[in-house]
């Protein structure tokens, strides 16, 4: 990158929306979202399809227009602002490179519409070209590359003009695993050099995890939650986001008064947690894979822990460790991951004692669990791990 | 290969529609070459001489331009509308759009006489007959669906998504348009503005009932002398049309063909 472009490198803007709302004829797409993304920030949207992330993704870009709400990029009002206007730049699923223009003509033309003198141009279309690594392939068609080239040639067609913004929607969605890791690091790197605020649309919530400076949870429309990614993995405020973030083991019940907390009653067992929710109302008791052990049966459980009886029904190995499912008497199907320096001795089939420390447990509200009437003292029905809102 | 008593019969039949097809093609072009004043199948003997009373007469010539330049005006009156018109339509989710592709497609499907008729009349009150904008008028009537069907083609197979990623680059709607999609539907808006020339350049009907001694096609001309005198010139004006238009509609197809075998 010459040293000039590297001077006036784009600034992020910062974004608001405020109760955007998009109705359709039958539907609401996106239900009264209201998010502040910071200058610089690589934001998320994470979320199962039809979560309204895309939407909202395309009404930042000025392809939708929300039905109510209000949107600011910069401090600047953009409800009424065609795209064309709104400095903004945009990375797609499946590339949108022009087929009939070559790498460098396609790398040219937002610069050609913000009528850049044509000398200016090519230096620019050379350094953006350096930027993701394909320097010299100015000359060839966009169906001369692979995947992974077309859509890093995308990414620079979308930051050669230094857009305040870049949005992406999904751009890895096409690609394997193997590429998909390897570019997810090139967009990290180059949103650390255009200093431009990203906002990143995907599904898969590793990718999330490995990106961004923050994650916005969607669901049915809404946003359930926004932090970054050690907070929803840690501090997940809903059942959806601990269960649709890495893996979960969810055990439920219904909330019972306790002395200094709250105790969940599960089948005929109790188990503590700690936090509080109203007493009789459904809940959930989310603990991550790495903090449940499974020892066995016989081996008496440490004080402060949670104990339950399960069977070992799966023992998968992962060569760093190995993952056991783990199966409550009411079928609620547990995951335990063990490193491979301290595996415990239980094998497949074996009856064991599901362990976690009382304050590694997650109190969660079950809004699955709440049409069932609340019958104190009789056994609880407990749904099976079904992942809700899917 | 099979070879059997099926396929021998197939390929015989195939061959007779064909010949039934091409017959009158096959009368015409002979007769056009005749040494004779008259219109006798087989000709007795050769000459040239009545493609150069084709040439020499300046009521052939003028029928002759007049219809280069009514299907050069046609062609690119509809090229204009029907690609606007294939945009909008594939692009708008009205409910009336069905209603208006068929409306648009309708001159493919009413009898041409009764538009014909209808043209008559209107053009009567409103002083068209004869004129060059009133052959234009009603000739781009006709020759919109042969715009409209190979571009809605061309666009149900381009990516919506290209247009968008050229408006978020900076480009107008205007400018994303005439940058991205047109370049990427050019081959269907090629064939449908050959199609649409070839429409007008061959288009006897409605041109019958709104010429005038002052403005006549080529078509109109013709079936004029074959009625007054029988006269070999109108075989070479004939064999002159097939040429022409062969080579034109061969162009048309290979440029659609050569997209589909690109993407």
């Amino acid at each position: 990158m010459s040293a000039e472009t590297s001077l006036i490198k784009a600034r992020g803007a910062r974004i608001e929306l405020a109760q955007v709302r998009k109705e359709y004829a039958d539907s609401v797409a996106v239900d009264d979202v209201s998010l502040v993304i910071e200058p610089g920030e690589f934001m998320t949207l994470l979320g199962p399809s039809g979560s309204g992330k895309t939407t909202t993704l395309n009404i930042i870009a000025g392809f939708t227009a929300a039905t109510s709400g209000t949107l600011t990029v910069g401090g600047k009002q953009m409800q009424d602002l065609p795209p064309h206007r709104r400095d903004i730049g945009m990375v797609f699923q499946h590339y949108a490179l022009f087929p009939h223009m070559t790498v460098a003509e396609n790398v040219a033309f937002p610069l050609k519409q913000r009528k850049v003198p044509k000398a200016r141009r090519a230096e620019m279309v050379e350094a953006a070209l350096e930027t993701v690594r394909l320097g010299g392939y100015g000359h060839r068609r966009p169906r001369e590359l692979s995947g992974g080239q077309q859509q890093r040639v995308a990414l620079a067609r979308a930051v050669v003009y230094e857009p305040s913004v870049l949005l992406m929607d999904e751009p890895l969605g096409a690609l394997d695993k193997k590429l998909r890791e390897s570019l997810q690091l090139e967009i990290k790197r180059v949103h650390q050099e255009v200093g431009s605020t990203f906002v990143f649309v995907t599904h898969d919530q590793e990718e999330a995890l490995v990106l961004s400076d923050r994650i916005a949870v969607f669901n049915d429309g809404g946003i359930q939650q926004v932090g970054t990614a050690s907070e929803l993995y840690e501090k997940p405020r809903s059942l959806f986001v601990a269960e649709f973030l890495g893996e979960s083991s969810t055990v439920r019940g219904r909330v019972e008064p306790d002395g200094d907390g709250s105790c969940l009653r599960v089948g005929d067992r109790t188990v503590r947690v700690a936090g509080r929710l109203p007493e009789g109302s459904a809940a959930a008791v989310v603990v991550r894979p790495e903090h449940l052990r499974a020892q066995p049966a016989a081996e008496p459980v440490a004080p402060g822990a949670n104990a339950l009886p399960a069977r070992v029904t799966q023992e998968i190995y992962l060569g760093s460790g190995r993952k056991l499912e783990l199966a409550l008497p009411d079928g609620t199907v547990l995951l335990a991951r063990e490193q491979a320096d301290r595996l415990s001795g239980v094998r497949h089939g074996d009856e064991v004692t599901v362990v976690w420390d009382v304050e590694r447990g997650v109190l969660l509200d079950d809004p699955s669990g709440t049409t069932h009437p609340p019958v104190s003292g009789d056994r609880t029905p407990v749904a099976a791990a079904e992942k809700s809102g899917r | 290969m099979r070879t059997g008593p099926a396929r021998i019969a197939l390929w015989a039949f195939s061959a007779l529609v064909g010949l039934w097809l091409i017959a009158p093609t096959l009368v015409v072009i002979p007769l056009s070459f005749t040494d004779k004043a008259s219109l006798v199948f087989p000709p007795s003997g050769w000459s040239t001489r009545w493609y150069a009373n084709f040439f020499s007469d300046p009521r052939w010539l003028d029928a002759l331009f007049s219809s280069l330049q009514v299907g050069a005006l046609v062609a690119v009156v509809a090229t204009v509308l029907g690609t606007a018109a294939a945009i909008a339509l594939t692009r708008s989710g009205s409910r009336w759009v069905k209603g208006s592709y068929g409306l648009l497609l309708a001159p493919m499907i009413v009898p041409t006489v009764v538009v014909a008729i209808g043209v008559y009349a209107l053009f009567l009150q409103y002083n068209l007959l004869g004129t060059l904008l009133g052959f234009v008028t009603a000739h781009t009537v006709l020759a919109l669906p042969f715009v409209i069907i190979p571009v809605t083609a061309s666009l149900r197979g381009f990516d919506r998504r290209l247009e968008d990623a050229a408006l978020i680059c900076g480009a107008t709607r205007w400018g994303a348009i005439r940058q991205v999609t047109l370049p990427q539907i050019a081959p269907g808006v090629v064939s449908g503005a050959l199609f649409a020339f070839v429409t007008s350049f061959d288009e006897v009907v409605v041109s019958l009932f709104i010429q005038s001694p002052y403005l006549q096609t080529l078509p109109v001309k013709m079936f004029a002398s074959v009625t007054r005198d029988t006269d070999p010139t109108i075989a070479a004006a004939a064999t002159l049309i097939i040429v022409f238009t062969t080579v034109l509609v061969l162009a048309a197809t290979f440029t659609t063909a050569r997209r589909n075998r690109v993407r």
